[in-house]
């Protein structure tokens, strides 16, 4: 393949920031200068000049960090530097929410406008900076800064949220949570100015973690008790015990041990942990490479917990990994951040760094032999790439999108290659289950709900925050350990599970918070969310912001969920503003069948789930009549 | 040999030319379809099966020289057993498969993905659409008239196509077509996302300045008409396109010695496109600009005026 370029060439700091992440190119064919003594006149192809298509995403985001937008220039130089069209390059960056392709100024304010943020005066922010600083997306403070509605930023339990991101030689993030239109101002100007500080945002435990230092906890048991950042304080509270353990029986028994604890899933697919192990560990003989990677990219609204733990356990992330490759034979791990959470890709970069160190990760891991390493990245805004396939694609530098089911993860995943995906929560319960045995850990909680479970409860609540209970409690009593209901005090709904979850009313709060119990009536655990909303909320709002989210977020492959999701928004506008086409039946009728069609026939979870936070509404309420 | 006769840079096997092996006995594969049993080779999919029992199901992003993208979701059906529909175009089959593809479930998909697409773009010029359509009792009209299109002006940016996206189902196969499966020239890629996703040179840069050879093998797969000659485009704007006058000749290209098959669209005496056929073993209906748009020399040269 001949690649053919524009005439746009990179700026110096462009090139800069790309051989800054790839290194310097090696000849002229990849970049660089070029020697026609040491180059040749024939560039060799092959497999090697493909073979750097993973890059992708971590150079785009450098030139996004440093220069603050993507120019052709600079798209030209990634594709010259990794050997790929520059046509599909340009369709990979302009897939995700966070880069931009249009130039925009350095400094950034990302402000969330999503569901539980709008319980807590999202829209007021909102207006306030709009007759402080103009409409959202356009240039303000003499062009040098920009603020932009957002969908959720996983800061729910201190909502409103703001992410402020200054591009420069040095790039900085902060965030900003409960944000005011003052604060967001205050951190524009300081950006503009280059006074950002370069030390992370300390956020306080106790804030996020409600419960933090309780005796009872047990996956929470260190968050706000030992240092995030200290692998000698990790060690000191059991840490890498189980991987010890995990090494001196083998990764059969790891995997027999995993099975018999009934773990499943907590990213929301409810998937058994086990089986997923096994059927990589089947393979062994087969000499593929094996991969897993952990599933970070954690964007449901309302949905925080990986954050929180990412940001205060990391260690216990990286051996949880560290005991799924033993298990499942991977030399390779990675961990996919989403692009949102700064603050946790730094706690898990200094935790890389620090386990590589004590030869916990890498070559002879605690000297028994084992080999395996972590690759930390970043997603860069978009919702879809949770999707354990779509974030297979985005890894290996493709656009986002989920891949048809089957060939699953497990026989054909990243690279093509047998894979094993897990949640940060999932993986977190993994040395707990290794400690005291798969069958002690099966008899906490119900029979088919194995083991402890996190709540990111948030919206209208006394105390929002992560919670941490073993399976069994009903909704009532969670929301009271969350102090009750806050806003006005009359609870309206409750959104379980996120945007792709189901609505329930106050009268169903005695519903066990299990998945046969949630199944029963008709909603979902999800990714553990329990939002609350008072009476004094417009449920309608509520429904129109989740139908708008899917709007923005669906990938577009598919047909059903790539114009379902616009029509399904548009039907509910027409129905709020009282303006059915036909009668409201009609309407409603149409809803469903749309709902329907994207259930049965999307290509995946998002299209599939779509509408079922509004059909759940529909088939509890009757809104529109 | 003379000294003067350049060594062959592999060297030539002595003694017999081995024989090629035998071609692998494909195990088959037995399922049920509409409630009659069906026997495939291992790797077909349901829709190979479908076919093979007669069964007609509709397709828009599927053509038999391109890997299955199954993003139309017009093909789906059910499989027992199964959560969710799944594409038959993409789906092996796999021995014991139960599938129903005319239920009440697989109709109410269909005519669902064809009501979104007629709504949100101009299948005006899709051939396959009324049929489709009819078959279903498709009614995009429902969803009102301010439903959000992808309309656009067309881009006329050179001499030879016409790229008009608010006709395009996004089915991806122009995409395919420019890239890995046919031509590896990767002037156009799928850019943007949800329905916003559209197909674009880099920062929609005009074809001219991109990548682009004009071979013009995603016109030649596209299914909707979003991508056109200009001869034909042209034609159809001054209302003067008719297929029924129209014949269509068969021939061998003039040009290089690969001998790709043609297949001449005239009409009244003039050559107004050309295609080549998908069954045909060198093209799989690929050409090369040559082939594709060098005919004008065919015609009768106007005498020049002194």
């Amino acid at each position: 393949m001949d690649i053919h370029f524009t005439a746009d060439q990179p700026s110096a700091e462009e090139k800069a920031a790309v051989d800054q992440e790839l290194g310097a190119p090696e000849t002229g064919w990849d970049g660089g200068q070029r020697h026609v003594a040491s180059d040749g006149r024939v560039a060799f192809g092959g497999h090697d000049a493909g073979s750097h298509r993973h890059k992708l995403l971590p150079a785009l985001h450098a030139v996004q960090e440093h220069i603050g937008w993507i120019s052709p220039g600079a798209i030209n130089y990634i594709s010259q530097r990794l050997g790929l069209p520059p046509a599909e390059v340009y369709g990979v960056a302009s897939f995700y929410q966070l880069f931009s392709l249009t130039k925009r100024p350095p400094v950034v304010a990302h402000v969330c406008e999503d569901i539980a943020c709008m319980t807590r005066g999202s829209e007021e922010v909102c207006r306030k900076l709009e007759n402080k600083l103009g409409p959202a997306g356009k240039p303000c403070m003499g062009g040098k800064a920009a603020w932009l509605r957002s969908p959720c930023l996983g800061l729910c339990e201190r909502a409103p949220a703001a992410l402020v991101s200054a591009a420069g030689k040095s790039p900085r993030e902060r965030v900003l949570a409960p944000a005011t239109a003052d604060g967001i101002e205050e951190l524009l100007r300081e950006g503009i100015d280059g006074k950002l500080p370069a030390e992370s945002d300390a956020l306080s435990m106790k804030a996020s973690i409600p419960q933090a230092g309780s005796a009872n906890l047990v996956l929470l048991r260190r968050l706000g008790k030992s240092s995030a950042t200290s692998l000698d304080e990790y060690r000191k509270s059991d840490g890498y015990e189980a991987l010890r353990k995990a090494i001196e029986i083998g990764p059969e028994a790891v995997v027999r041990e995993v099975i018999d604890s009934k773990l499943l899933g907590r990213g929301g697919a409810a998937f058994p942990t086990g089986k997923k192990w096994e059927a990589l560990l089947n393979q062994r003989k087969r000499g593929r490479p094996h991969y897993v990677i952990c599933n970070a990219d954690e964007s449901e609204p309302g949905t925080f917990k990986d954050r929180v733990v990412m940001e205060g356990d990391p260690f216990a992330v990286l051996e949880g990994m560290t005991i799924a490759a033993l298990a499942t034979g991977a030399k390779k791990g990675y961990i996919y951040l989403r692009g949102e959470y700064p603050f946790a890709a730094e706690r898990l970069a200094h935790a890389i760094s620090a386990a590589r160190k004590a030869g916990l990760l890498g070559e002879n891991i605690l000297g028994r032999g084992l080999n395996f390493d972590i690759e930390l990245r970043r997603g860069a805004g978009a919702y879809i790439c949770g999707e354990e396939t779509a974030l297979f694609n985005s890894i290996e530098g493709y656009r986002g999108e989920p891949r048809n089911k089957p060939p699953f993860p497990t026989q054909a995943g990243l690279f093509r290659q047998p894979t094993s995906v897990n949640n940060v929560e999932t993986l977190i319960n993994v040395p707990e289950i290794i400690r005291m045995g798969g069958t002690a850990y099966a008899k906490i909680g119900t029979t088919n709900s194995a083991g402890y479970r996190l709540w990111c409860v948030c919206g209208h609540v006394a105390r929002p925050g992560v919670y941490e209970t073993p399976f069994g409690g009903t909704l009532r009593e969670l929301i009271q350990m969350a102090g009750g209901v806050a806003g006005n005090g009359r609870l309206q709904a409750v959104l379980l599970g996120g945007a792709a979850g189901a609505f329930v009313t106050p009268k169903e709060l005695d519903v066990p918070l299990t998945f046969e119990g949630t199944r029963a009536i008709g909603a979902t655990l999800g990714s553990g969310v329990v939002m609350l909303f008072d009476d004094s909320v417009d449920l309608k709002k509520i429904l129109l912001r989740i139908a708008r989210f899917f709007r923005d977020e669906t990938c577009g492959q598919c047909v059903p969920c790539r114009v379902g999701v616009v029509r399904q928004q548009e039907t509910l506008e027409r129905l709020i503003a009282q303006k059915p086409l036909g009668t409201t039946e009609t309407e409603v009728r149409m809803l469903r069948e749309m709902g329907q069609a994207m259930r049965d026939a999307s290509i995946c979870g998002l299209g599939q789930t779509a509408s079922s936070a509004l059909e759940s509404a529909l088939n509890r309420w009757s809104i529109f009549s | 040999m003379s000294d003067l006769a350049p060594k062959p840079l592999i060297p030539v096997p002595r003694g017999p030319v081995p024989e090629a092996p035998p071609p692998r006995k494909r195990a088959m594969v037995e399922l049920t379809i509409d409630g009659q049993k069906v026997s495939v080779p291992e790797g077909s999919t349901i829709l190979d099966a479908a076919r093979q029992l007669g069964i007609d199901t509709p397709t828009l992003c599927f053509l038999e020289t391109l890997a299955p993208v199954n993003v139309c979701r017009v093909c789906v059906v059910e499989l027992e057993g199964s959560r969710v529909l799944v594409p038959a175009c993409s789906r092996k089959a796999e021995p014991g498969m139960s599938i129903k593809t005319d239920s009440e479930r697989v109709r109410l998909s269909r005519r669902m993905v064809l009501e979104f697409l007629a709504s949100s773009v101009d299948v005006s010029t899709a051939p396959q659409f009324p049929g489709y359509a009819k078959r279903y009792g498709a009614d995009p009209e429902r969803f009102g008239s301010k439903a959000e299109t992808v309309a656009q002006p067309p881009k006329i940016d050179n001499d030879l196509y016409v790229r008009d996206y608010s006709k395009c189902i996004l089915c991806y196969k122009c995409v395919e077509a420019c890239g890995v499966d046919a031509q590896n020239t990767f002037a156009i890629a799928v850019a943007g996302r949800g329905f916003d996703a559209h197909i674009s040179t880099e920062f929609d840069t005009p074809l001219t300045n991109s990548a682009c050879v004009y071979c013009g093998n995603c016109i030649g797969v596209c299914p909707t008409g979003a991508l056109m000659f200009k001869s034909e485009y042209d034609m159809r704007q001054a209302g003067t396109w008719n297929e029924s006058r129209q014949t269509k000749t068969d021939t061998i290209c003039p040009y290089c010695g690969v001998g790709c098959v043609l297949t001449v669209h005239e009409q009244d005496g003039s050559i107004v496109k050309i295609t080549s056929p998908l069954d045909q073993s060198v093209t799989h209906g690929n050409l090369c600009i040559k082939g594709r748009f060098g005919y004008r020399f065919v015609e009768v040269e106007k005498p020049r005026k002194k």
